[in-house]
């Protein structure tokens, strides 16, 4: 396949950053988007240029390090695809491509099409867990989850924290990635104890770390790679609005 | 042999296991160990390399337990780290399911597994901790699969006959690893552990033969600093990446480990390499990774080829009488769950046969029409579904229709670092877990072991022996000369592999090395094709540190410059393993000697001239490395010939 590509490149955080553009040909349609660009980058080192820094690491669609706004879309066209298993048969011989990182004010961009996802971190600390200690742990199943509850709760988890909700939301929300991870603790009885602060303390940092707030426009979820559904953004509001009555609110 | 290679060292004693019967070593051992009072561990500090299952899990246990933890991973947060890959299950000896298991099952099985080639007395205690852990994560809200009574699902995998296997859809790893990981955060806003993501460990600080501290550089800045404590962990994962095609994530390394094995930390088995059975075939010379499907499909998948070599028909063209179900018919009582290197060689073979499948005859069908016909294609999705979607996507074909195609690909290392049954390593204060270690799989993993140990070693085991190190031993403040040493060390090298601007990218030398690793040292080995590698291997590292093109600077984000220093340690290490491969003139586990093998082809082991650890120690550059043997001793399991026929 012969492609041109047009890539965001941008030295460090201060750099202004613009497009630059590179051809290439004989692309195998069996290589992914991320091969592509490692063929690029084999190109470039070799007309001794800087190669693209781009973040990516399993390449199995699940460690979440891939990103890349491809042609305006957070991990490309295919839908429920992370950019590591986009694969270049998807792209028409001939075609014109546009990669950028992340857009976000939460995200600062780091280098080329590498951005700063702590902020996704220090919403996990603020919350995102059960404050279970090691080693003393109650026999397994002395705690039954029923097993709609247990499905449910799983595809919530399944969220990989790639962070394309907050680049595909208008924004700049991660109400999609906050629901996920309140949905699938406040499905399990061993969340239940701290159902109503996790929802109003991960709240509070999401918002104290940068993102917008949530306007229901749905594009989070067109853009997940995992398919986590609107629903969990909906439980969301329930916790903390259920918090926020019961007295909980900071 | 010893003249051309290596040199003969003292052998080694099994470190630290306590006497007695074997269910109570345990027991015994942490009741030995010194303790610390908790006002105490606040002043003392660990330092952990890594964030996976083994590393999260340490972090989050030694954080809460009042240590003053730092932790360090090179990915940009620790929920990526490579344990979020693993799909299949992780197993626990419950025996929920009334299927006769048995802690001792348990035990036994993994140390016939491993081709008796592990130490009894660490696999004991592995299969006794499994309980713990599947309660632990259960108390973390880990959404295991479950059954409509609320209670938890299992499965079988290969090497089993029981139903042991916890899991999650096929994301166990991942949702293990979100538990260790939520477990770790929650640390971190406690103010017990500091975390620094996009960071990687370039060096130990060494201070009278102690590990006290670590180098490391800063990836998105460059900047390279120095942090000490009074002992440190590495978790830093396995080294299968020296095949540069493997299972592994892009950025898994050997540095950390290779580091510390040039400071006196022994390599032990480092050719114990698992080739996975069910891996999705190479489809180009583009291909930068290859990709895994959980083994478990082989509960209900059927492995077939063809009967008749160069048989270019459809799957479904080819009548039920025309196809040989090979494991069935070599393995009637495993059949299609035998352990992975049986089924991996067996690929091999039929492919070297000519009777493989798809481009270039490297594959063999899994094929799930039985199961659909018997279950129905709801439940197979129910099982499976994801593992399907995934194939689709990688290669274009629908396997609901169509059988996959799958080939073995390297996954897994079984060697690493030699630790004592505190996983201490032979440098004192340098504690090794997980996947890093060599301890407790011998010479193959079965399937869903990995997370067992990983989880294992992090939350049950290191926290319950590194006590006893610290309370042990006076540290006192690490001195500015060894800080500076270390530093020195690795500024060096980062100016060395930035000055040389050659003409060959890193990928290009990491591709080539890969390689040799399979061709020479890959599913199966002989003496000629091991010392060949002997050649090409130090000529490629002389050819890389002459001709290898780093662009950019020190002093910024450089992912070259990463993968450089990364590729350089592959280069040594990928000699050791071949070293360590031509010694071990017997086939055991996932190392097949060809000229070690019985009248059916089955690997043959040597118990009696084989029947140890081999950890090598570092003697210099250039120099020939060290041989080391712990004796293994079974009183448990007596070693026989392994045999699922």
């Amino acid at each position: 396949m012969k492609l041109t590509l047009r890539v965001w490149r941008q030295s460090d955080p201060q750099d202004k950053g613009k497009m630059v553009e590179y051809k290439l040909d004989d692309i195998s349609p069996d290589a992914s988007f991320l091969e592509m660009l490692d063929v690029l980058n084999e190109k470039l080192i070799a007309d001794g240029s800087e190669p693209v820094a781009f973040d990516h690491d399993c390449r199995e669609g699940i460690c979440g390090m891939c990103s890349l706004v491809i042609n305006g879309t957070p991990h490309g066209p295919e839908r429920n695809t992370t950019t590591c298993q986009l694969h270049m048969r998807k792209f028409k011989d001939g075609e014109v491509i546009d990669v950028e990182p992340w857009r976000a004010k939460a995200f600062p961009v780091v280098k080329d099409l590498v951005v700063d996802r702590s902020a996704f971190d220090r919403i996990i600390q603020s919350g995102g867990y059960i404050t279970a200690p090691t080693g003393t742990a109650p026999e397994a199943h002395s705690t039954p989850v029923p097993k709609p509850d247990a499905d449910a709760a799983f595809e919530a988890a399944e969220c990989i924290g790639c962070g394309a909700c907050v680049a595909a939301c208008p924004n700049g929300s991660a109400a999609l990635f906050l629901g996920a991870k309140i949905t699938h603790l406040g499905l399990m009885p061993q969340g239940q104890p701290e159902r109503w602060d996790r929802a109003v303390s991960m709240l509070d940092t999401h918002d104290d770390e940068g993102f917008g707030g949530c306007t229901n426009t749905g594009e989070c979820t067109v853009a997940c790679p995992k398919g986590i559904g609107l629903d969990v953004i909906g439980r969301l509001n329930g916790d903390y609005l259920k918090a926020s009555a019961g007295g909980k609110k900071k | 042999m010893s003249d051309d290679l290596y040199e003969l060292g003292d052998p080694i004693a099994d470190g630290k296991v306590p006497a007695g019967p074997i269910e109570d070593r345990w027991t015994t051992r942490k009741f030995e160990a010194k303790q610390i009072n908790p006002a105490n561990k606040r002043k003392k500090k660990i330092i952990i390399i890594g964030t996976g299952l083994a590393g999260g899990s340490a972090g989050a246990t030694l954080g809460e337990a009042g240590y003053h933890v730092q932790q360090f991973c090179f990915q940009d947060s620790p929920r990526r780290a490579h344990s979020i890959a693993a799909q299949g299950g992780i197993n626990a000896a419950k025996n929920y399911r009334n299927d006769g298991d048995s802690v001792y099952r348990l035990f036994y099985e993994t140390v016939k597994g491993g081709d008796f080639r592990s130490r009894e007395s660490n696999v004991y205690r592995l299969a006794d901790i499994s309980r713990n852990i599947i309660d632990q994560c259960v108390a973390q809200g880990v959404p295991f699969a479950r059954e409509y009574g609320g209670l938890l699902d299992n499965r079988s995998f290969g090497g089993t006959q029981v139903s042991r296997t916890f899991y999650a859809r096929g994301q166990t790893g991942q949702q293990l690893l979100l538990g260790a990981y939520q477990a770790l955060m929650r640390q971190v806003e406690a103010g017990n552990v500091e975390l620094f993501p996009r960071h990687e460990m370039l060096d130990l600080i060494m201070e009278d033969g102690r590990a006290r501290g670590v180098v490391v550089r800063n990836l998105i800045n460059g900047e390279v600093k120095n942090y000490t404590a009074d002992a440190v962990v590495l978790a830093s994962g396995g080294y299968g990446n020296v095949y540069f095609l493997s299972t592994n994530a892009m950025g898994s390394n050997v540095t950390a480990s290779w580091r510390a094995h040039r400071h006196g930390a022994l390599f032990a088995n480092p050719c114990y390499t698992q080739i996975h059975p069910t891996c999705i075939p190479v489809s180009g010379d583009h291909q930068s990774k290859l990709t895994l499907m959980s083994e478990s499909l082989r509960n209900d998948g059927r492995v077939w080829v063809p009967k008749k070599a160069k048989d270019e028909r459809r799957p479904a063209d080819i009548p039920e009488d025309e196809r040989d179900y090979y494991l069935e018919r070599i393995y009637p009582s495993f059949g299609n769950l035998v352990p992975r290197d049986i089924a991996s060689r067996a690929a091999k073979n039929v492919c070297d046969e000519g009777r493989g499948v798809g481009p270039g005859g490297l594959g063999v069908y899994l094929d799930f029409s039985d199961a659909i016909g018997r279950l129905g294609r709801d439940k197979v999705e129910a099982k499976y579904g994801n593992l399907f979607e995934m194939y689709e996507r990688i290669t274009g074909e629908n396997p609901y229709d169509t059988p996959m195609r799958i080939y073995p690909a390297v996954h897994y290392t079984m060697g690493g670092l030699w630790v004592d049954y505190d996983l201490e390593s032979t440098v004192p204060g340098l504690f090794v877990i997980g996947e890093a270690n060599f301890s407790d799989h011998g010479a193959n993993r079965l399937g869903a072991s990995a997370l067992m140990q990983g989880l294992a070693d992090g939350y049950f085991v290191l926290p319950a022996t590194i006590n006893d190190y610290i309370a042990k031993n006076a540290l006192p403040p690490v001195a500015d000369t060894a800080i500076a040493e270390a530093q020195e060390r690795v500024n060096g090298r980062i100016d060395k592999l930035l000055s040389i601007d050659g003409d060959r990218s890193v990928d290009s030398f990491h591709r080539e090395l890969g390689h040799i690793m399979w061709e020479y040292c890959g599913m199966e080995r002989t003496e000629e094709g091991l010392r060949k590698a002997l050649e090409l291997i130090p000529a490629l590292r002389e050819e890389f540190w002459k001709r290898v093109k780093v662009t950019g600077k020190g002093e910024e984000l450089n992912q070259q410059l990463e993968k450089a220093g990364r590729v350089a340690d592959f280069l040594e290490l990928g000699e050791l393993m071949v070293i360590d491969a031509l010694h071990r003139a017997e086939s055991c586990g996932g190392h097949f000697r060809a000229e070690s093998q019985d009248e059916e082809g089955e690997a043959k082991r040597d118990d009696d001239a084989f029947g140890y650890v081999a950890a090598w120690g570092w003697s210099g550059e250039g120099a020939k490395p060290v041989l080391h043997k712990e004796t293994l001793n079974f009183e448990y399991v007596k070693p026989t010939q392994r045999s699922y026929k």
